[in-house]
C-alpha cells in the first residue's frame, strides 16, 4: 500500500495513545488513564443528576446513526423504579460502510465498559448487556476476555471499587441479521426472538428488555463518556462546535488511498479528512459521497467537499451524518450498478413485518436491476421515486426510510446516468474502467 | 446430543440472563451446535429447544431469520465473501470471482469433496479491510488479494 504522511487521527480522545498489541488490556487501559473517571464519580458520590447534566451539556449526540441527544436519553429513564432496569450496548455495526464500533472494541474495550458502568450509575441500573455483530467473532471473544479482566479488578460486579454500587455487564453476540441493528429489533433479540423492531411508543426508557425501563447507546457513545466525566461537558462541546460536541469517529472506505478509521473533531471539513484518507486512489476525481452510512441519501462530490464533518453541515447539504460512514465513490463507479447492490442488501435485509418494506424493497431492487440489465424502461425512474415515497413513513422501523432514502437520492443526483442506461440499455461508465477502479488489491483476477 | 464441552458452554450463557430467561441464551446455544455438528438438522434444534425449555417452533424461528445458521449441510470451510457496496467499490467482487475460478463453485455451492461452500455475505462491518471473507462464521481474513486467498485456501485442508 501507499505510503502515507498523514495522521489518523486529530485530537482523539477514544482512539488516543492505542499503539502495541496489548492496548486492549486492563493494565494499559488504566496506565492510560483508565477507569480514573469511574473511579472518581465514586469516590465523590457524585450525585446522578450531575452526570446526566454534564452529559447534556457536552451535546454528545448518540453515535449509532440517529445523533439523539444522550443526556436526553439518560434523563427519560424512570428513576424511582421497584424493579430490574437495563443498560444496553449497540455493538450490531452492520451498516454498511461503518466499521468503527469494531475497532473500538478491539482496541480499547475497557473504555465502553467504564462508559457503561458511569452511565448505569447515573442511572440506576443494575444489569446491562453489549450486543456485538455476530460476524467480528474475535470482537465477541475479546470483549468477553475484557469483561472477565474487569470483574478480577473490581470494575464490575457487586461493591465495585468498595463502593454501594453494584452492575453486572454480559456481552451477547449476533448471528448475521442488519435489523438488530434498531434498538428494538435487538431487544427481541436479546430475548431469544427474530429480531423484528417494536413498534414505538412505548420507547424503551418505559417497556424495554424483558419489558424494564432501557437505555440503549451505541458503542462510541458510551466510549465518550469517560473523557467528559474527567474534563467536563463544556470542555468536550469546545473541541467540537455547537451543538455537536466533542471528537467523531468516521469509518472511510471505498475509491481512497487509505480506508480505514478516523477520529477527528466535530466540524472538520471533510477536504481535510479526505487528505488524512491519503486523497482519491489514483488521483481520479470524486463522483459521489455517502457521508453517512448506506441509508443515507448520496451526496454529488462537489457538494461534499464544501461540507463540514458534523451532524449540522451535513444536514444542510441535504444528507445525515448517520453513523460517520463515509463510502467514497471515484468517476469509475456506476451509479447504478451502486445502487442496484445497496437495494439488494435492503431487500435481503428487511425482516418481513411491515407490507411496504417486504414488497418494497424487493420490488426497488427488481426494478433498477432491470435498469442495470438493460431492461429499464422510461417511466421506470418515476416508478422507483412512487414506490420509495410509499415505503417512507409507512412501516414499524427506519429500514424503510432506509431502503428508499440511497433510491431517491440516487436518482435524484445523477438522473442522466440512469436514463442513458435505459436509453442505451448499457452503462454510462465503460465496464473495464468500473473493474479498473475496485481492483486495487486483486490486480491479477483470473476472470 | 451435543458433547458435555458444548453443554457447558451453553450454561455458561445461560447464566448471563435472568433465570426466568433462559430463552435469551438461544442464539449463542444454536451457534454452539451448529459449530460441534457442522449445521443446524431438526434434531439438533429440538435438543436445543428442550434444553432451554422453549417450544421447538420458536427456535426454529431464529434459525431461519439470523443469515449465519446453516440449516442445511455445508462444506468443512463455509467461506463468505462480502460484495456488499463499500466492499464492492475496493475488489469485493474481483475477489468473490477470484475465489469461485479457484474453487469451481458459484454461489451457494460445496465442492464435490465436500470441502468448500461459498457464500456471498452482506456487511461485516470490517469495510475498511476490503475485500474480506469469513470462513466458518468466526474467523474474519482481510485485504483478501489473489495471493491472500492463495495462501488461505491451501492453508484450509
Amino acid at each position: 500500500m501507499l505510503k502515507i504522511d498523514q495522521p489518523m487521527h486529530i485530537k482523539p480522545q477514544i482512539l488516543a495513545n492505542l499503539e502495541g498489541e496489548k492496548s486492549w488490556r486492563l493494565k494499559d487501559y488504566v496506565a492510560r488513564g483508565g477507569y480514573a473517571a469511574l473511579r472518581k464519580i465514586l469516590r465523590e458520590k457524585t450525585p446522578p443528576e450531575k452526570i446526566i447534566a454534564e452529559l447534556k451539556e457536552s451535546a454528545l449526540r448518540g453515535r449509532g446513526g440517529a445523533g439523539f441527544p444522550t443526556g436526553l436519553k439518560w434523563s427519560f429513564m424512570p428513576k424511582q423504579y421497584a424493579g430490574e432496569k437495563y443498560l444496553v450496548c449497540n455493538s450490531d455495526e452492520g451498516e454498511p460502510g461503518t466499521f468503527k464500533d469494531r475497532d473500538i472494541l478491539r482496541y480499547n474495550p475497557h473504555m465502553v465498559i467504564e462508559g457503561m458502568a458511569i452511565a448505569a450509575y447515573a442511572m440506576g441500573t443494575a444489569r446491562g448487556y453489549n450486543y456485538i455483530h455476530g460476524e467480528v467473532w474475535d470482537v465477541y471473544l475479546r470483549f468477553e476476555e475484557a469483561l472477565d479482566e474487569a470483574r478480577a479488578g473490581g470494575f464490575l460486579g457487586q461493591k465495585i471499587l468498595g463502593s454501594d454500587f453494584s452492575f453486572e455487564l454480559f456481552a451477547h453476540h449476533g448471528y448475521g441479521a442488519y435489523i438488530c441493528g434498531e434498538e428494538t429489533g435487538l431487544l427481541e433479540s436479546i430475548e431469544g426472538k427474530k429480531g423484528q423492531p417494536r413498534y414505538k411508543p412505548p420507547f424503551p426508557a418505559s417497556f424495554g428488555l424483558y419489558g424494564k425501563p432501557t437505555t440503549i447507546n451505541n458503542t462510541e457513545t458510551f466510549a465518550a463518556v469517560p473523557w467528559i466525566i474527567m474534563n467536563g461537558g463544556a470542555k468536550y462541546l469546545e473541541v467540537g462546535k455547537p451543538n455537536n460536541g466533542g471528537t467523531k469517529i468516521f469509518s472511510v472506505s471505498g475509491h481512497v488511498n487509505r480506508p480505514g478509521v478516523y477520529e477527528i473533531p466535530m466540524g472538520t471539513p471533510f477536504a481535510r479528512l479526505l487528505e488524512m484518507c491519503g486523497g482519491m486512489r489514483g488521483g481520479r476525481k470524486l463522483k459521489a459521497c455517502i457521508p453517512g452510512g448506506s441509508s443515507m441519501p448520496v451526496l454529488p462530490g462537489d457538494v461534499m467537499m464544501q461540507c463540514d464533518m458534523d451532524y449540522d453541515s451535513i444536514a444542510k447539504a441535504g444528507s445525515m451524518l448517520g453513523s460517520g460512514a463515509v463510502i467514497i465513490m471515484d468517476e469509475t463507479t456506476c451509479m447504478v450498478k451502486a445502487l442496484q447492490r445497496l437495494s439488494y442488501f435492503y431487500f435481503e435485509e428487511s425482516c418481513g413485518q411491515c407490507t411496504p418494506c417486504r414488497e418494497g424493497t424487493g420490488w426497488l431492487y427488481r426494478v433498477v436491476h432491470r435498469i442495470e440489465h438493460g431492461e429499464g424502461r422510461p417511466e421506470d425512474l418515476d416508478l422507483l421515486t412512487s414506490v420509495s415515497d410509499n415505503i417512507a413513513g409507512r412501516t414499524i422501523c427506519a429500514l424503510g426510510d432506509a431502503a428508499a432514502l440511497p433510491v431517491k437520492s440516487f436518482v435524484k443526483h445523477f438522473r442522466p446516468e440512469f436514463e442513458y442506461h435505459i436509453e442505451n440499455k448499457k452503462c454510462l461508465v465503460p465496464v473495464d474502467v468500473q473493474r479498473a477502479g475496485s481492483r486495487i488489491y486483486v490486480e491479477h483476477a483470473a476472470c | 446430543m451435543l458433547s458435555q464441552d458444548a453443554l457447558k458452554r451453553i450454561d455458561r450463557e445461560i447464566a448471563k440472563y435472568p433465570p426466568e430467561h433462559k430463552q435469551s441464551a438461544v442464539m449463542a446455544s444454536l451457534a454452539i451446535a451448529q459449530e460441534e455438528t457442522g449445521w443446524l438438522s431438526n434434531d439438533t434444534m429440538e435438543f436445543v429447544a428442550s434444553y432451554l425449555g422453549m417450544p421447538a417452533i420458536a427456535v426454529f424461528e431464529v434459525a431461519t431469520f439470523y443469515n449465519m445458521y446453516d440449516l442445511a449441510p455445508v462444506g468443512k470451510y463455509k467461506i463468505t465473501v462480502c460484495t456488499n457496496l463499500p466492499c464492492a467499490l475496493s475488489g469485493g467482487y474481483d475477489a468473490a470471482e477470484y475465489v469461485q475460478h479457484k474453487l469451481g463453485i458459484g454461489f451457494n455451492e460445496t465442492t464435490p469433496d465436500g470441502k468448500y461452500t461459498l457464500k456471498e455475505g452482506e456487511c461485516m462491518g470490517a469495510c475498511g479491510d476490503a475485500p474480506v471473507l469469513l470462513v466458518n462464521n468466526t474467523r474474519m481474513c482481510s485485504w483478501m488479494t489473489p495471493e491472500q486467498i492463495d495462501k488461505l485456501l491451501a492453508e484450509l485442508k
